[in-house]
C-alpha cells in the first residue's frame, strides 16, 4: 500500500514469480500423489488439507501481499476475524450435520 | 417464449373479499402518495433531493418512514390474527386457513425485514456520522443502493397482496413445506427473493458503517471515546457483514431447488432439509442481535441526557457489546433444539445461549446506575427507556428458561415462545427505535415532536404490550401452539381475547404516533429546535444545526474526550465561529442507486413469475449502471467556501435567537451544563 | 506516469484507502458465503441418490488444466499491477487481455464440464450431491465470468482514460477479486476434486 496515493504498488514481479512457482509445486503434489493411487486415503486427504493451507498462505502472501508491515491493521483482523468465523460456522455446522446424521439418519 | 411467465388474470385477488379488500388499500396507499406528490406539485423536489440524493440524514430519513409505514401494515397482520383467534374457538373464524397462514408469514417477514432493519439503518445513517464528527458515510452511493434495494424487497411484500398470494410458510421458510412439491405457487418465492434482495442491501450497508466507524472519524476521535450508539453500529454493521451470507446461501439453495429442481432440501434424491433449518438461523440468531443492538445504543444515549448524568460503565457497556456481538454467532443451535441433536450439541448450545444473557445482564445494570443519583427528566424517549428496563427484563427471564434443552422441548413452537421474542422485540427494539425516533426527530427536522401526544403512545404501547403478550406466556404453558387458526380447547379462549384487548390498546398507541406526528407538524414553529441541542445533549451530533447542513460540520470538531459535546460545552469551545470557511468537498447526487434498486424490484418480480426475458433485461440494466457509475470520476461537487459561510452564519443567526438551553423549561432540568466530579 | 509519481490530493487518497478496506470487506463476506456451500458440499457429498458419484465424472487431467489456467491468469494479472506502477499503459492492456483469455479458457473448460455432465444424466436435478457440486462450482464460475467482465470493463477505462489514479485503484480492487477466487479455486480443487476421486 502507498501511503501517500492510498493506492497499492507492485513494483516488481518478484513475488507473483515466487508465487507461481510455488502454488504450481503445492498443487502438482496432491495431484500426483492422487493420479498415483498409492497412499491410504486418509493420509491423502491429510496430505491435501495441509498443502491447500499452505498454498492459501502462498496466495495471500505472493499475490496478495498480505504481511504484518504494509498491510493496514484493519484488514489484518477483518481476515482474522472472518477466519475465525468460518472456523465456528463451518465447524458448528458439520458437528450438527454429522450428529443430526448418526442419530435421525437425516 | 411465454412473456408473462406464469402470470396470468387468476393471479389477482379477486378470489376472497379479504384479499380484494388488501390489494385495494395497497393501491389506493400508492396512488394517494402519487397524488399528493401531484398535487403539491413537489415531483421535482422529490426526485432531485430525495430519490436521487446520496445524503446519509436524508437516506435515514426514508428509510425511517419506510419503516413507520411497514410498521402499519405489519400490524394489520397482527391485529387480523388476534381477532381471529379470540373468536376461533370450535368455529372457523372469518379468516380461512390458507388467508391467515400468509398473514402470520408476512407478519414475521415485514416486521424483521421492512420495519426493524430500516429502522436502525435509519438512524444509524442520520446520527453516525454525525456522532464521530464525519461529513458523510465513507460510501454515500452505496448507501443510496441500500436504501432503494430494501425499497425494492418492500415493493415486492406489498406487491404480493395485489398479484399473486404471500407465502404460507412463515417468516422462516422451512422445508420440505416450502418447496415447491408442498408449495408451488409464487408465494414463496416472493418472500425469497424480497428477502434476498434487501439483504445485499443490508449487507452493503454493514460494510458502509463499519468503513465510516474505523475510517472517517474526526481528529481525536478514538474508538474508546466514541457514543455507545456508535458502538452498537460498529459491531451490528459487523454482525451484518458476516452473518448475512448464510441468509444468501440459504435463499439461493431453496431458490434453486424450487425452480430450478434441485435437491438441496427435497424429501427424496437426497435432499437434507435440516441443511436449510442450519443455514437459515446460522444468519436468524445473529439477527436478532443485529435488531437489538442499536436499540441498546438508543437506550445508552437516553438514559445518560435524561438522567442528565454521565453515562455509567462506558468501558463495561463497549466490551458488553462487543461480547454479545462475538457470542451470537455461537448459539445458533438454540432455535432448534428439538429436531433432533444429541444432548451433547444440544448442552454446549444451551450453555452459550445462558452465557451471552450475561453481557445484557451487565448492560441493564449499567442502565440503572446511570439513573441512579442521575436527575430524571421524563420526556418520552426517557419513558421508552424505563419502560424497557422493566418489561425487557422478563422477556430476558423467559430466554433464560428456553435456553434450556429440556424445557425448550416442552415449549418449543408454543405461545410462550411468541410471547418471549416478542417480549424481547416490543420493549427491546421498538422501543429503542421509537425512543431513538423521538430523540433525534429534531435533529432531521429542526422542530421537536409533541410531547403530551408521545406519553400517550408510551402508556398506550406499554400497556397493551402487557396486555397482548402475557397472557401468550400462559397459553404457551398451558400448551397452545403457535400460529393456531382456530381451536377447540375452552380454556385458551378468554386469553385470546385478552390479547385480542391489548393489541386493541397498541392500535391506540399507534394512532397515539399518528397524532402525534400531525400535530407536532402543525404546531412545529411553537417548538423549533434553534440551536440544535434541544436536549442539552452529551454527542457530537447536537453540536450541528437542526436539520444538519448538507456537510454536517463545517469546521471538523477536535475531540478532547468521550461525550465528546458535552466536553466542549463544558470548556467552552462549543459554538465557535471559525475566521474563515473552507470549500467542502460533497458528493453530487445521483438516480442510479434508484434506478438499481428499480432494476432490482423487476427482476425480483421477473424471477418470481419466471419472466426470464424481462429477468434478464433487469439484470443488463443494473450491469449498466453498475458500468456507468463505476467509469464516473466526476461524481463530486465543490461546494465554495462562500456558501458554506452563507449557512453557518444562517445558523449562528438562529442560535442568536435562542440563546438558553431549551431544556431548562423542564422541571425536572438542573442548570447550565457543568463538568462532573470524577 | 508511475503510480508514484502521481498527485492525489490527501482527501483522494484517504478514499482510495476506504474503498480497498470496503472491497475486502465484502471478500470475508464472499468467503462465508462460500465456506457455507463448502459445508453443504461436504454434507451432502455422499447423498448420490444412487446416481453417479464424483469418482464416476470428476477427470482429474481436467481439474489439473483449469487450474493452471487460473493459478497463470493470476500470475498475468500480477504483471499487469507490475506495469500499472510503472505507468506502462500498452503492458497493462496487454496483460489484462492474456488475464481475460486464460480465465475465458477456464470457463469454457468448466462449461465443457458440465455440460458433458448433464448430458450423462448427471445435471443437478438428479441428486442432492450433484446439486450441492453444481452450485459450488458453478457460484465460483460465476463469481469469475463477472471478473472477466469486470476486467473487460477496465481494459476499457484504461484505454480510454489511461492510467489515472481512479483507474489504478479499481484496478487494484479487481486485484484483490482475482487472487481471492484463485484461493477459492485451491479450496475447491482440494475439497472437491481430489478427494472425490479417492
Amino acid at each position: 500500500m502507498d501511503a501517500s496515493s492510498g493506492i497499492p504498488i507492485e513494483r516488481t514481479a518478484r513475488p507473483y514469480l515466487i508465487g507461481i512457482v510455488l502454488a504450481l509445486i503445492l498443487t502438482a503434489i496432491p495431484f500426483w500423489l492422487v493420479y498415483d493411487g498409492a497412499l491410504p486415503r486418509e493420509t491423502l486427504l491429510m496430505v491435501i488439507a495441509t498443502f491447500a493451507v499452505v498454498q492459501i498462505f502462498v496466495h495471500l502472501r505472493f499475490f496478495l501481499h498480505i504481511d504484518f508491515s504494509t498491510t493496514p491493521r484493519e484488514n489484518l483482523i477483518a481476515l482474522a476475524f472472518a477466519a475465525v468465523l468460518i472456523c465456528i460456522m463451518v465447524g458448528g455446522s458439520l458437528w450438527i450435520m454429522f450428529d443430526l446424521y448418526h442419530r435421525m439418519m437425516v | 417464449m411465454d412473456l408473462f411467465g406464469r402470470l396470468t388474470i387468476e393471479s389477482l385477488p379477486f378470489y376472497s373479499a379479504i384479499a380484494a379488500s388488501g390489494a385495494a388499500v395497497t393501491v389506493l396507499g400508492a396512488l394517494a402518495v402519487v397524488g399528493a406528490i401531484t398535487y403539491f406539485g413537489a415531483w421535482r423536489m422529490v426526485l432531485t433531493e430525495w430519490v436521487s440524493s446520496v445524503d446519509h440524514k436524508k437516506i435515514g430519513i426514508m428509510y425511517i418512514m419506510l419503516a413507520l409505514v411497514m410498521l402499519v401494515r405489519g400490524f394489520v397482520d397482527a391485529a387480523m390474527m388476534r381477532s381471529q383467534q379470540a373468536i376461533a374457538y370450535n368455529s372457523e373464524g372469518y379468516l380461512p386457513p390458507g388467508h391467515f397462514d400468509q398473514i402470520f408469514s408476512s407478519h414475521g417477514t415485514i416486521m424483521i425485514f421492512f420495519m426493524a432493519m430500516p429502522f436502525l439503518a435509519g438512524l444509524a445513517n442520520l446520527i453516525v456520522p454525525q456522532q464521530i464528527g464525519s461529513r458523510d458515510v465513507a460510501f454515500p452511493f452505496m448507501n443510496s443502493i441500500s436504501l432503494w434495494l430494501t425499497t425494492a424487497g418492500a415493493g415486492l411484500m406489498l406487491l404480493s397482496l395485489v398479484v399473486g398470494k404471500f407465502s404460507t410458510a412463515g417468516w422462516t421458510a422451512y422445508p420440505p413445506y416450502s418447496g415447491v412439491q408442498f408449495t408451488p405457487g409464487v408465494g414463496v418465492d416472493y418472500w425469497l427473493w424480497m428477502v434476498f434482495i434487501a439483504g445485499f442491501g443490508s449487507t452493503m450497508t454493514g460494510i458502509n458503517f463499519l468503513v465510516t466507524i474505523i475510517k472517517c472519524r474526526a481528529p481525536g476521535m478514538t474508538m474508546f471515546r466514541l457514543p455507545l450508539f456508535t458502538w452498537t453500529i460498529f459491531v451490528t454493521s459487523l454482525l451484518m457483514i458476516f452473518a448475512f451470507p448464510a441468509l444468501t446461501v440459504a435463499c439461493a439453495t431453496l431458490i434453486l431447488d424450487r425452480n430450478f429442481d434441485f435437491h438441496f432440501f427435497t424429501n427424496a434424491m437426497g435432499g437434507n432439509m435440516m441443511n436449510y433449518i442450519n443455514l437459515f438461523w446460522l444468519w436468524g440468531h445473529p439477527e436478532v442481535y443485529i435488531l437489538i443492538l442499536p436499540a441498546f445504543g438508543v437506550f445508552s444515549e437516553v438514559v445518560a441526557v435524561f438522567s442528565q448524568k454521565r453515562l455509567f460503565g462506558y468501558v463495561s457497556l463497549v466490551c458488553a457489546t462487543v461480547a454479545i456481538g462475538l457470542l451470537s454467532f455461537t448459539v445458533w443451535l438454540h432455535h432448534f433444539f428439538t429436531m433432533g441433536s444429541s444432548a451433547r450439541v444440544n448442552s454446549f448450545f444451551g450453555t452459550m445461549t445462558t452465557i451471552i444473557s450475561v453481557p445484557t445482564g451487565v448492560k441493564v445494570f449499567d442502565w440503572l446506575l446511570t439513573m441512579y443519583r442521575g436527575r430524571i427528566i421524563f420526556k418520552p424517549p426517557m419513558l421508552f427507556t424505563i419502560g424497557f428496563l422493566v418489561t425487557f427484563v422478563i422477556g430476558g427471564l423467559s430466554g433464560v428458561l428456553l435456553a434450556l434443552p429440556p424445557i425448550d422441548y416442552m415449549m418449543h413452537n408454543t405461545t410462550f415462545l411468541v410471547a418471549h421474542f416478542h417480549n424481547m422485540i416490543i420493549p427491546g427494539v421498538l422501543f429503542g427505535y421509537l425512543a431513538g425516533y423521538m430523540f433525534w426527530f429534531p435533529k432531521a427536522f429542526g422542530f421537536k415532536l409533541n410531547e403530551r401526544w408521545g406519553t400517550y403512545a408510551f402508556w398506550c404501547w406499554i400497556i397493551g404490550f402487557y396486555v397482548a403478550f402475557m397472557p401468550l406466556y400462559v397459553l404457551g404453558l398451558l400448551g397452545m401452539p403457535r400460529r393456531m387458526e382456530h381451536y377447540e380447547i375452552a380454556a385458551w379462549q378468554p386469553h385470546l381475547i385478552v390479547a385480542w384487548v391489548g393489541a386493541f390498546i397498541i392500535l391506540l398507541g399507534m394512532a397515539c404516533l399518528a397524532v402525534q406526528l400531525i400535530v407536532s407538524i402543525r404546531e412545529r414553529n411553537e417548538a423549533l429546535d434553534l440551536t440544535g441541542d434541544p436536549w442539552n445533549g452529551r454527542s457530537l451530533e447536537w453540536a450541528t444545526s437542526s436539520p444538519a447542513a448538507p456537510y454536517n460540520f463545517a469546521v471538523l470538531p477536535q475531540v478532547e474526550g468521550r461525550d465528546a459535546w458535552w466536553d466542549m460545552k463544558a470548556r467552552g469551545v462549543a459554538y465557535q465561529r471559525p475566521d474563515k470557511y473552507e470549500d467542502i468537498i460533497m458528493p453530487k447526487n445521483t438516480y442510479v442507486g434508484a434506478v438499481i434498486g428499480g432494476a432490482g424490484f423487476v427482476f425480483g418480480f421477473a424471477m418470481i413469475w419466471w419472466m426470464w426475458w424481462l429477468a434478464a433485461l433487469a439484470l443488463l440494466v443494473i450491469f449498466v449502471a453498475v458500468v456507468i457509475r463505476a467509469s464516473d470520476d466526476d461524481s463530486d461537487y465543490v461546494m465554495p467556501a462562500s456558501e458554506v459561510k452563507k449557512i453557518e452564519d444562517a445558523r449562528f443567526a438562529e442560535l442568536a435567537k435562542a440563546p438558553r438551553n431549551e431544556m431548562a423549561d423542564d422541571p425536572g432540568y438542573a442548570g447550565d451544563p457543568v463538568p462532573e466530579a470524577t | 506516469m508511475t503510480l508514484e509519481a502521481m498527485t492525489v490530493s490527501p482527501r483522494d487518497a484517504e478514499k482510495y484507502e476506504e474503498k480497498e478496506f470496503g472491497f475486502w470487506l465484502y471478500l470475508m463476506s464472499d468467503a462465508v458465503i462460500f465456506a457455507l456451500l463448502f459445508a453443504t458440499y461436504l454434507v451432502m457429498v455422499g447423498n448420490t441418490a444412487g446416481g453417479p458419484t464424483g469418482k464416476e465424472l470428476f477427470s482429474l487431467e481436467r481439474a489439473a488444466a483449469e487450474t493452471l489456467v487460473l493459478l497463470l491468469s493470476s500470475t498475468t494479472f500480477g504483471f499487469a499491477a507490475v506495469a500499472l506502477s510503472a505507468g506502462d499503459r500498452s503492458k497493462v492492456l496487454m496483460w489484462l487481455a492474456i488475464t481475460v483469455l486464460l480465465g475465458a479458457c477456464f470457463i469454457f473448460l468448466e462449461i465443457g464440464e458440465f455440460c458433458g455432465m448433464i448430458q450423462e444424466g448427471a445435471g443437478p436435478e438428479r441428486s442432492g450431491f450433484l446439486s450441492a457440486f453444481f452450485t459450488l462450482v458453478g457460484t465460483h464460475g460465476l463469481h469469475v465470468s463477472v471478473g472477466l467482465l469486470w476486467i473487460c470493463v477496465m481494459i476499457g477505462q484504461v484505454f480510454f482514460k489511461g492510467l489515472t489514479a481512479p483507474v489504478a485503484s479499481r484496478l487494484m480492487r479487481l486485484g484483490l477479486f482475482w487472487h481471492f477466487l484463485d484461493i477459492i479455486w485451491v479450496v475447491i480443487f482440494s475439497v472437491v476434486y481430489l478427494p472425490g476421486v479417492l
